[in-house]
């Protein structure tokens, strides 16, 4: 239970400094969402003052010294209100963003557990069949996708399966005409309309799991223990299985919190190339048109979400390796 | 990683004097508390060393074609003006065309040389693959190395640093500076990967120095009154440049890889020739409408081949520091 109580404790330090960055930040950086507006605007003619001021006070730019406006900011956060985005004017960030969560999240969410499952038990196949064809060709394999770019592999998807085969569809979530409900029909069309994006992910964050797995299953196969249980007469199965798999896997679940921040990050991609109305779609979108509060609002959203991620894996561990409950 | 020592192969065995700290002085001989000579193997040359290294990374035969393959990008960036049939921003050909004798892999919807904007591609990610991995790297040696060797509440405070950025999500962190900062070019691409891509290498090192931290040379080092700054870079990073070596790849291909996604994204600067930006173009000019598969195909093929490069060259290096992973020596 300490050791619960001490990671809860870690992470809403870390997600206070997150949401300290995620103010800071635009703070620190040269220009400001008014210049942009003013520039856009300047192009047409010279701006007059009021019309600056007119512009701060649509965008809410906040007045104020630095301490009072970080007050202010953190008990936005805590309402969730994050003032209202500039693209989608009138819609609010707040609605914008937990609109696109639910389709990344679930999404991204079960490729990575089937990529981590599957990556795991083919890195523990690599290691045990070292030096054969069952080690070489998931550890060139992986070498070689996990260094594919998400956006690549996604396009080469989306031009052969998408468009010349026309297996599936190319863009967005669910048909066209549908309108997002629970209903078996949807989802069956929501999963369809997901293939595509998590076979990306999947191709790409897989090598990672097999590589990983086989480093610390090899590590894990040269301990006494092992030998031993070698020794002893084991069924082979049972002493990779049982025997060093177990302790293996136990690094490589610490890699799995670290990984999904790449895997998030290469899913923004990933949505960018198939319109798929994620986070990272809207992210891309909010850069794109300079949607400043947007953008904040999903970055912070999508840091919030790995930490959690994070912290219920590190939980898990505590519980797997009593060691780490010290 | 395991804590087990990561003394480069086949060196001279661990002295059982601390290291003179007049190395030059003492090269062949030193002098014993009797008063006699007595020889101890040469410290071998940096030169030696290296030439060693890079046997051991070569003898690994994935290593080895991750080599050959780093050095065709090398050299392709390097030499681009004399390899390119043309210029890369020379638009003044037919739009759109497919492979012929004149453009091997066609031209862009733009009018462009496939293969020239390809060749001309590599200098960007083979540049920002060293600068940037350069950079991380070195911010992960000075923090991850003095971080090692600290006790107490500044190592907490570095450890809580480290560890969110481990976590904060790098390229949503990469997408937002690089909105902010739009207009930068490539310098503002190299920083933002930097910034983002030191964590993973500081938090390795630190865990070596730590174990290292503990080894009677270094207790040694320290009652023969060397100062903290002398033992952390003179006697404790020597036994780790395979580890520095290893998270320098590493950094590269994150970089790399970054800098494409950024590229692709049109957070760089559009105008310059690059791989990533390549793809940017054909996927904005819909040549995934037009059937052109070469444009969509090729670069995001060499930004794979180069990351992989590096990584295979890394099975090479990890075999430097850790014998068991070496090939062809069983379990």
């Amino acid at each position: 239970m300490r050791y619960v109580l001490r990671k809860i404790g870690l992470l809403l330090l870390t997600l206070w400094a997150a949401v300290t960055l995620n103010f800071f930040l635009p703070r620190m950086m040269p220009g400001s969402p008014t210049d942009a507006a003013i520039a856009k605007l300047a192009q047409n003619g010279p701006v007059s003052p009021a019309t600056r001021a007119a512009i701060e006070a649509q965008l809410g730019v906040p007045t104020g010294n630095i301490w009072d406006q970080y007050v202010t900011y953190l008990g936005n956060v805590l309402t969730l209100d994050f003032g209202v985005s500039y693209t989608f004017f009138p819609q609010s960030v707040s609605d914008l963003v937990l609109t696109a969560l639910p389709w990344t999240l679930v999404m991204v969410g079960v490729v990575t557990i089937v990529a981590f499952v599957l990556g795991t038990l083919l890195g523990v196949l690599a290691a045990w069949k070292r030096g054969t064809f069952l080690d070489s060709l998931p550890t060139l394999t992986g070498t070689f996708t996990s260094a594919f770019p998400y956006f690549w592999t996604a396009l080469l998807l989306l031009f052969f399966l998408g468009y010349v085969l026309q297996w599936f569809p190319t863009s967005g979530a669910y048909s066209a005409r549908a309108t997002p409900n629970l209903s078996a029909a949807f989802i069956a069309d929501a999963a369809y309309h997901a293939v595509l994006p998590a076979v990306t992910i999947l191709i790409t964050s897989l090598g990672g799991w097999i590589l990983g797995m086989r480093n610390t299953m090899i590590n894990t196969l040269g301990d006494d223990y092992v030998t031993f249980a070698e020794a002893n007469g084991l069924k082979p199965r049972a002493v990779a299985l049982k025997y060093a798999a177990r302790n293996a896997i136990l690094p490589n679940l610490t890699g799995f919190g670290l990984a999904l921040g790449g895997v998030v990050g290469g899913s923004l991609l990933v949505e960018r190339v198939f319109n798929y109305p994620g986070v990272g779609y809207l992210l891309y979108n909010a850069v794109t048109n300079q949607d400043f509060p947007l953008m904040q609002a999903l970055f912070l959203m999508i840091t919030v979400s790995v930490l959690v991620a994070n912290f219920i894996v590190d939980v898990l561990y505590g519980y797997l390796d009593p060691r780490t409950r010290r | 990683m395991t804590e087990k020592e990561a003394t480069a192969q086949g060196e001279a065995p661990e002295p059982t004097q601390p290291p003179p700290s007049g190395r030059k002085n003492a090269y062949n001989t030193t002098v014993d508390g009797g008063g006699g000579l007595v020889r101890v193997g040469a410290p071998p040359s940096p030169l030696t060393v290296l030439g060693r290294a890079a046997g051991t990374i070569w003898s690994v035969p994935k290593a080895r074609v991750g080599l050959i393959l780093l050095a065709v990008f090398v050299l392709a960036a390097v030499f681009a003006p004399l390899l390119a049939p043309y210029a890369p921003t020379d638009n003044s050909f037919a739009r759109a065309e497919g492979g012929s004798p004149a453009h091997p892999l066609g031209t862009t919807t733009a009018g462009e040389d496939v293969l020239s904007q390809l060749i001309y591609g590599s200098r960007v990610s083979v540049l920002v693959g060293m600068v940037a991995g350069f950079g991380a790297t070195l911010i992960a040696v000075l923090l991850g190395m003095s971080w090692g060797y600290t006790r107490g509440f500044a190592a907490d405070v570095i450890n809580f640093f480290v560890n969110l950025f481990l976590v904060i999500p790098g390229l949503p962190l990469m997408i937002v500076l690089a909105a902010y900062l739009q207009g930068g070019g490539l310098a503002m691409i190299i920083f933002v990967v930097v910034i983002t891509g030191w964590a993973w290498g500081a938090r390795v090192l630190r865990s070596q120095t730590q174990s290292l931290r503990s080894r009677d040379f270094i207790t040694a080092a320290q009652f023969s009154g060397e100062s903290s700054f002398r033992i952390v870079f003179r006697e404790i990073l020597p036994n780790m440049t395979s580890l520095i070596t290893g998270s320098f790849f590493g950094a590269a291909t994150a970089a790399i890889l970054a800098e494409s996604g950024l590229s692709f994204l049109g957070l760089g600067d559009t105008a310059m020739v690059s791989w990533g930006s390549m793809l940017f173009w054909a996927q904005n000019s819909n040549a995934i409408l037009t059937g052109q598969w070469v444009l969509l195909f090729a670069p995001g093929l060499c930004i794979a081949l180069l990351a992989t490069s590096l990584t295979l060259i890394n099975f090479g290096v990890d075999g430097l520091s850790n014998p068991r992973l070496r090939e062809g020596k069983g379990r």
